[in-house]
């Protein structure tokens, strides 16, 4: 029963590295750039959920909503100022734009609302964990709503991208960013698009992450954008399926390797398998093969 | 990127170099005011009898996060260092001391920086940094100046080894670790224990190792010895969830704050209530923004100081520092208060004066130090190694109705 338990926690991560992983696979699918500032517009809308929530008192759903809006119009803006001015530059420029985004946006959290710890009250608190098995295992309402959210989050997702023009859109500049332009797509407009749904996102992940673990600090969304990063990539980064199966197996392999070999190794167990992955799947679990013409 | 690395390299060497220069003035400054300031000291030491400083004011500075993850600490020895000087300065009729403190924000980089915008100023004496890991390095820098430095509260073995100038008014983290194994020893809080600990962290870690080689020795059972990194630290609860399949009646946690709060909310969501028991780096624990502090309830940590302690000292002081600072003072404040008095005592002690140079000093200190006693808020009769390991006796506080009381 315990093994469950272990189980469950560890989907329930791996939900969040999935929720944060979807963000960072469209971003590198679409506009073939790694936002590493992606971790970062997480916090920001912890925090907005936080002040809205936990402070001010607000419908848990309305404050998420006002955090999706404050995102979307911060990853726009990021985009907007830092990112599209450099299209056309060397992929490594846009890389360490991104990383030094990232850490403007870390500091500018740090000035406005100091570094100190603030415990974040579950947006979901609310409601009763689940017993099971005559209470021998919890669920608690966290990790529940942190698994829907995810798949549905997915699911629409991927009937956006495959069925509707804008989604076609993506596509196009996925594949080909020169010809779509030629065929009449807006690709800064898609592009745009695309930040704009990814920090949407991020702030759904931001309130659910600090919901399930909540201390909230100016570095929370670091590592675990990190880690979702690695899910990506481990999923087959550009594929939204991918994401989603990487962040969960990724937080399956995390929890499961903490209960059963050792807490002290679990990071090293985690990225021990993405290495072996990647030797014998270079694009990851899911990506495609892309056969460049010569 | 090569250029940048000696540019700074070269800005910084001019830098030291303007330190040594403006060392060398600030002394011969202080030396042509001292005939001044000794004029109003005289006339202060004839209305206030023995044991009152006439010379030149010393020099003494703090180092200290007042901005960054750890300012709960960096701003409780700020204030409580200047109430110390202020207090000193007032009973003594002309000043003893002059006081400056610099921020680090807890960097070592940042921390050593400090020092030298201090060694600028004239430093005498350091008493700080406030953290291990910007105390280490600056540890380093003081050693090569010989100039002595006292911290209230960087706890880890390697701060004193770096050089005999350095030494500590907090215990070591082993003695912690010790400390802990035996109270709960001592006191039969538990037979099984967990253990949950940040093995990426060095106070952790010799907490965590001292701890296990005592309890085996007392005979505590330790059932679980779970560990989480900086990197892996947002999800805790598979570590709590071993230490409750394990059985454990107590759970030791030697980590800071803020992780901590992150245990006792997953062990509140799962229905799992150890005695849970932490060292000084749980102190801080009730002021965390948002937290439900009903959760800490029963929550015993090892401080060497309690707020509400009845004894006239720490009331006077307790009343003194809310006074001033509108917060109630943490065992940080109360470390640091203890450094500026025991650097006072041992100042009169040594007949040291401001005009000695800061290496003068230090050799002054060194032998006060390991030969005398101080009395302070945090024990009694204290006394200090050659190594500058302080020993007195560690005291437990548990939290009842959200605040600290003595066990």
């Amino acid at each position: 029963m315990q093994f469950f338990s272990y189980l469950i926690n560890g989907i329930s991560l791996g939900s969040v590295y999935a929720l944060i992983a979807l963000g960072y696979t469209m971003v590198y699918g679409i506009a073939k750039m790694l936002n590493f500032a992606h971790g970062d517009v997480i916090m920001i809308g912890s925090y907005v959920v936080f002040f809205a929530f936990g402070s001010a008192g607000l419908n848990p759903v309305l404050a998420i909503v006002l955090s999706m809006i404050v995102c979307t119009v911060l990853g726009v803006v990021v985009e907007r100022v830092a990112y599209r001015p450099l299209r056309e530059a060397p992929s490594l420029a846009v890389l360490i734009t991104a990383i030094g985004v990232s850490y403007l946006l870390q500091q500018v959290a740090q000035l406005s609302w100091s570094s100190n710890p603030k415990s974040f009250t579950s947006v979901v608190s609310g409601m009763q964990p689940v017993s099971l098995f005559g209470g021998q295992l919890t669920i608690s309402a966290e990790t529940i709503v942190t698994i829907i959210a995810c798949v549905v989050i997915m699911i629409v997702l991927m009937w956006f991208v495959n069925y509707t023009p804008a989604g076609h859109a993506m596509l196009a500049v996925s594949e080909d960013r020169g010809a779509a332009q030629l065929m009449g797509v807006n690709v800064n407009g898609t592009i745009s698009l695309t930040f704009a749904i990814g920090s949407a996102l991020a702030a759904v992940a931001g309130a659910l992450l600090c919901s399930s673990y909540p201390t909230l600090q100016p570095t929370t969304g670091a590592m675990p954008g990190i880690k979702a990063f690695v899910a990506a990539v481990f999923g087959g980064i550009g594929s939204i399926p991918g994401a989603f199966v990487g962040g969960i197996l990724l937080g399956i392999i995390e929890n499961l390797s903490k209960a059963y070999i050792s807490t002290q190794l679990s990071d090293a167990i985690v990225f021990l398998v993405l290495v072996v992955v990647l030797i014998v799947k270079p694009t990851g679990l899911l990506g495609k093969k892309v056969n460049v013409k010569v | 990127m090569k250029k940048l690395v000696s540019s700074v390299l070269a800005a910084s060497m001019v830098l030291s170099l303007a330190a040594c220069g403006s060392s060398a003035s600030s002394a011969a400054e202080s030396t042509a005011a001292s005939s001044e300031a000794s004029s109003t000291a005289a006339t202060a030491e004839a209305g206030e009898g023995s044991g009152t400083y006439t010379g030149t004011p010393i020099k003494i500075g703090g180092i200290g996060p007042i901005t960054g993850g750890a300012a709960v600490y960096g701003q409780a020895v700020k204030n409580a260092e200047e109430l110390a000087v202020k207090e000193i300065n007032a009973a003594n009729g002309s000043d003893v001391f002059e006081w400056k403190f610099e921020d680090d924000e807890h960097d070592a980089e940042k921390s050593v920086n400090a020092y030298n915008t201090l060694k600028d100023w004239g430093l005498q004496i350091l008493a700080g940094p406030v953290t291990t890991t910007p105390s280490l390095a600056v540890a380093a820098e003081t050693a090569n100046d010989n100039m002595f430095m006292m911290t209230p509260s960087a706890s880890a073995v390697d701060v004193i080894n770096t050089g005999d100038n350095v030494f500590q008014i907090c215990f070591t983290d082993p003695n912690q670790g010790v400390a802990s194994a035996d109270y709960i020893a001592d006191n039969q809080l538990a037979t099984k224990v967990g253990i949950i600990y940040d093995s990426s962290d060095a106070y952790s870690r010799g907490i965590h190792d001292k701890f296990q080689a005592e309890a085996a020795e007392k005979g505590l059972e330790i059932v679980a010895d779970e560990a989480f990194t900086a990197d892996n630290k947002s999800d805790l609860s598979t570590q709590v969830a071993k230490c409750q399949e394990a059985g454990a009646d107590l759970v030791f946690l030697p980590i800071y704050y803020q992780e901590a709060s992150q245990i006792l909310i997953v062990a509140n969501k799962t229905g799992y209530t150890p005695t849970f028991f932490g060292c000084d780096g749980m102190d801080g624990i009730l002021a965390i923004e948002g937290f439900d502090t009903s959760l800490a309830e029963g929550l015993m940590l090892l401080t060497p100081f309690a707020a509400d302690a009845q004894d006239e000292k720490t009331q006077a002081f307790v009343t003194a520092y809310v006074d001033a600072y509108g917060d109630t003072p943490n065992q940080f404040a109360a470390d640091a208060y203890d450094v500026i008095y025991a650097i006072y005592e041992a100042v009169l002690a040594g007949n040291i004066n401001g005009d000695m140079d800061a290496s003068e000093i230090c050799e002054v200190l060194k032998t006060q130090f390991t030969s005398m006693s101080f009395d302070g808020l945090t024990g009694e009769g204290m006394t200090w190694d050659a190594s500058g390991a302080v020993s007195k006796s560690p005291k437990a506080v548990v939290i009842k109705d959200g605040a600290y009381a003595a066990m």
